[in-house]
């Protein structure tokens, strides 16, 4: 069984990404930075990441969400997080990351938060 | 009185969920609370993916070794790799502004934040060992 399932979704022009599973090192990081790379080369730039039923997330993991974020900002993009788990937000505010990735528990309010 | 458990891998990624299930099982039997543990583990996780990586530079036929000392009161876990050694204090703070979107360098970071003691040493046979200790009251 895959690490991580990636069900991608529209909700208006923004394209969710329904995570599940483990974001760590190896294939579930990989498997993130493919997804968010695929979108972008298809076009899609408003990204909420939404990751309410992602288990467990290591450092590489973390990492890799910094990368999506990067990578997704450089090509004129907004890549925003939906449905923190307590895990994720603690491991996020620790590391001072909450102040740089915009964080939503509604979808609809999320999704209204893109320009 | 101390017991020990104590395990070996080849430096494979792929072995990381097997110290995963050994360290969960270390921590139900002492008792930890849920959240406790899994912070807990997550150190240990880190751990094992530095010797590995860092350490070993994923030469498969280079040992770690994962050792879990349970007394009364507190966890020791020690992992050792057989890498060249390193110097912590130079790691960049990923605190640190400049460094706040680095795809990586948190591991370590996170190590200390959630267990009570982090120390690097060398080996006397070669290689590094990293030992963390979690005392059982500061996660009451």
């Amino acid at each position: 069984m895959a690490q991580l399932n990636i069900k991608e979704r529209q909700n208006g022009d923004v394209t969710i990404l329904d995570l599940s599973g483990k974001i760590t090192i190896g294939e579930g990081s990989v498997q993130l930075r493919e997804a968010v790379r695929g979108l972008l080369d298809s076009g899609n730039k408003k990204i909420l990441l939404n990751l309410g039923d992602v288990s467990y997330v290591d450092s590489s993991g973390i990492g890799e969400l910094v990368s999506s974020y990067t990578t997704t900002n450089n090509q004129g993009g907004q890549l925003k997080l939906l449905n923190l788990t307590k895990k994720i937000q603690d491991l996020l505010m620790i590391t001072k990351l909450l102040t740089v990735f915009e964080t939503h528990d509604n979808e609809e309010t999320a999704v209204a938060s893109y320009k | 009185m101390t017991e020990t458990i104590e395990l070996s891998i080849d430096s494979k990624l792929e072995f990381l969920d097997m110290v995963g299930s050994v360290t969960k099982s270390v921590l139900a039997k002492m008792g930890f609370d849920e959240e406790s543990a899994g912070w807990i583990e997550l150190a240990v996780h880190e751990a094992v993916i530095n010797a590995i990586k860092h350490g070993n530079k994923h030469a498969p036929d280079k040992q770690v070794d994962v050792k879990f000392d349970i007394e009364q009161e507190r966890l020791v876990i020690s992992v050792r790799d057989r890498g060249e050694g390193f110097d912590p204090s130079q790691l960049p703070d990923p605190l640190d502004p400049n460094n706040l979107l680095n795809p990586s360098g948190r591991g370590i970071f996170y190590m200390r934040t959630f267990m009570d003691d982090v120390e690097y040493s060398p080996h006397p046979e070669g290689g590094s060992i990293v030992s963390m200790t979690k005392n059982k009251q500061s996660s009451d």
